[in-house]
């Protein structure tokens, strides 16, 4: 036990002292998060709307004017059919529309409540859920005004239609892309860099000739990039909930646990790696290669797996930071429970199992 | 100096077709200085990795401080140390942090740990340079910081892999002092090298060609039979006979 203190003190040393390493390690994640969290969540100026209003009393005049005077709406005022409207999401022509319906007038008087519907051009996500916030906003306020002058309370409730994609699949998706990508970096990455740098110094053999066991080796070096990773993780959330907004809605826990996992995974595939590369460099090729492209490409983070061909639909299948890449987003996003990524976790688990029996068998082979 | 602290018999390790190590045998007595000679290639590599326990010997038998080399690995690697041909210090460490991380993976205590690295720091007269990384230290410096940390753990049998490759003749003299001084305490020196006049200073000499011993003797033996002047005359007679060169 004492024997492996020292090695994870040492393994940590070599982190530390390495200043260069230890900016890319620790600042990654915030560059990182904020280059995709502020290039995607900005603010939209100037979009262009259209108000159609088939009620045309007092209430909707005012509530038309305060939308038109907020600096974020290009206002055009038409009385389309929804067809027209459609056609005219279609061509990009605009990016939002509000429909006043023609009952709407009566429904606030005689009810005290109303509708009006909001249908936002969802393919671009971003723009669709900052624009739907900015008019819930503005509708909201406006009630609020209407509030103070009446005695009985009225309520206008927007009903917001994401066109093309009711689900809004990928919402600040970048998230568990980047946690996926930073451990992977980290652990497998690191580790098998500085596995092979053991080999290439020659310290190796003194390791293997000391009674130090080899799979102490490897629990050393898999320690301190396990803690690095938790950091990792921490920043990152901490970033995504203060700085970004993009609150966590399931368990942190639970979080935490496939993190945990998905980083054993991230570590057996350092080790893989390192057993086949020879120099620094090819271990960290190897690792770029083995890693982060499937991660870009497969996983879904950038490209919605969904509409990839057939074929790489199928191999999508065998790159572990896809499954990551689910439960990260489902417990982040949709506040899934357990029972809800427990196939995820599985099949993770079962990758993670058989990657590291791999690599382990293959170490201790290349001993003899 | 009567009892073989390793004994060899026939001690075989195949690559293939290709015999690395041909039936090896030959007996290291405690506290001696055990020169292991050969050309590059030759097979000294080979042999004292699988004394080592980093080689598996395709046949024969062996034991390393008392203890079977197929068995006991675990046991041998207590008692043994080691120095390869890299240089085995890390130097994004200081000295002082090499020296602890070594007698750490050995399992030495704090307050050994404590007496060890002091003494150690006093015998090369490194104070200055403790807290110093070690990539900043002269190399020959470097090696006899290698030495004493690779008998930190006081082993039985220190194996040194030409371990005075690159350093200047100087330096070299220094560091067969620090071996001489190993070797009084009771450790076993076992040493390859290709530096002929450095065979001088060894108690006995083996030479290998071609994965076998061909000689084994102390050098004055060894000069007499083969009436030659010096260890260097006596190695090209044999070494002449060989027929492969690549290292392997």
């Amino acid at each position: 036990m004492k024997q492996l203190f020292s090695f994870i003190k040492k393994e940590f040393l070599h982190v530390f002292r390495d200043t260069k390493t230890l900016l890319l390690l620790f600042g990654l994640p915030v560059v990182q998060l904020t280059l995709f969290g502020f290039a995607l969540t900005n603010e939209v100026k100037n979009a262009k709307i259209v108000v159609a209003d088939y009620s045309k009393d007092n209430t909707t005049k005012q509530l038309t004017d305060k939308i038109e005077a907020s600096r974020y709406f290009d206002v055009e005022k038409s009385l389309q059919s929804h067809k027209e409207i459609e056609a005219a999401f279609k061509t990009g022509k605009i990016k939002l529309a509000v429909i006043f319906p023609e009952n709407f007038n009566h429904d606030l008087m005689h009810l005290n409540k109303a509708q009006i519907q909001i249908i936002a051009d969802a393919s671009d996500i971003n723009t669709a859920t900052t624009l739907t916030n900015y008019i819930t906003a503005i509708v909201m306020d406006y009630q609020r005004q209407m509030m103070k002058d009446a005695s009985i309370p009225m309520t206008i409730t927007p009903e917001i239609r994401m066109l093309y994609n009711p689900e809004l699949k990928g919402e600040h998706t970048f998230i568990p892309g980047i946690m996926a990508m930073i451990m992977l970096l980290v652990c497998a990455m690191m580790t098998s860099i500085s596995i092979v740098r053991e080999k290439e110094l020659g310290t190796m053999e003194i390791l293997l000739v000391s009674p130090f066991k080899p799979i102490m080796v490897i629990i050393a070096k898999f320690i301190p990039y396990l803690i690095i990773s938790f950091f990792n993780v921490t920043s990152i959330l901490l970033l995504s909930v203060y700085a970004l907004d993009l609150p966590i809605k399931g368990s942190i826990f639970l979080l935490y646990s496939e993190s945990l996992l998905f980083i054993v995974t991230a570590l057996a595939i350092g080790l893989l790696i390192s057993i086949q590369a020879q120099s620094q460099q090819t271990a960290m090729f190897g690792s770029l290669m083995a890693t982060m492209l499937p991660t870009l490409l497969l996983s879904g983070f950038i490209f919605p797996v969904e509409s990839m061909p057939l074929p790489l639909q199928v191999i999508s299948n065998i790159v572990p930071s896809k499954w990551y890449f689910i439960i990260v987003k489902s417990i982040m996003i949709k506040g899934a429970g357990f029972s809800a990524i427990w196939k995820e976790t599985l099949i993770l688990g079962v990758m993670t199992l058989f990657l590291l029996i791999v690599s382990l068998k293959k170490f201790q082979i290349r001993l003899a | 100096m009567n009892v073989p602290v390793i004994k060899s018999e026939k001690l075989t390790k195949r690559f293939g077709d290709f015999i690395a190590a041909n039936e090896l045998t030959f007996e290291v007595q405690t506290g001696e200085i055990f020169g292991f000679l050969g050309a590059n290639g030759a097979g000294k590599t080979t042999a004292m990795r699988m004394l080592c326990g980093l080689s598996i010997p395709s046949s024969g038998k062996a034991t390393v401080a008392g203890f079977d080399i197929y068995q006991e690995t675990e046991k041998i690697k207590k008692n043994i140390g080691y120095m390869s041909q890299k240089f085995s210090l890390y130097e994004d460490l200081t000295v002082m942090e090499n020296i602890r991380f070594y007698a750490g993976i050995y399992g030495l205590t704090d307050a050994e740990i404590k007496e060890k690295s002091e003494q150690l720091v006093d015998r090369l007269g490194l104070h200055d340079s403790a807290k110093k990384l070690v990539r900043s230290l002269p190399l020959g410096w470097k090696q006899k910081l290698s030495f004493l940390v690779a008998i930190i753990h006081q082993p039985k049998i220190v194996f040194l892999d030409e371990p005075t490759s690159g350093v200047d003749p100087v330096a070299r003299r220094q560091f067969w002092d620090l071996i001489y001084r190993a070797t009084d305490q009771g450790i076993t020196a076992f040493v390859t090298t290709h530096y002929m006049d450095e065979s001088e200073y060894c108690n006995r000499v083996s030479i290998m060609v071609d994965g076998n011993i061909r000689a084994l003797d102390s050098p004055a033996n060894l000069k007499k039979h083969f009436s030659a002047s010096s260890m260097d005359e006596v190695f090209h007679g044999l070494a002449r006979e060989a027929k492969r060169t690549a290292e392997i």
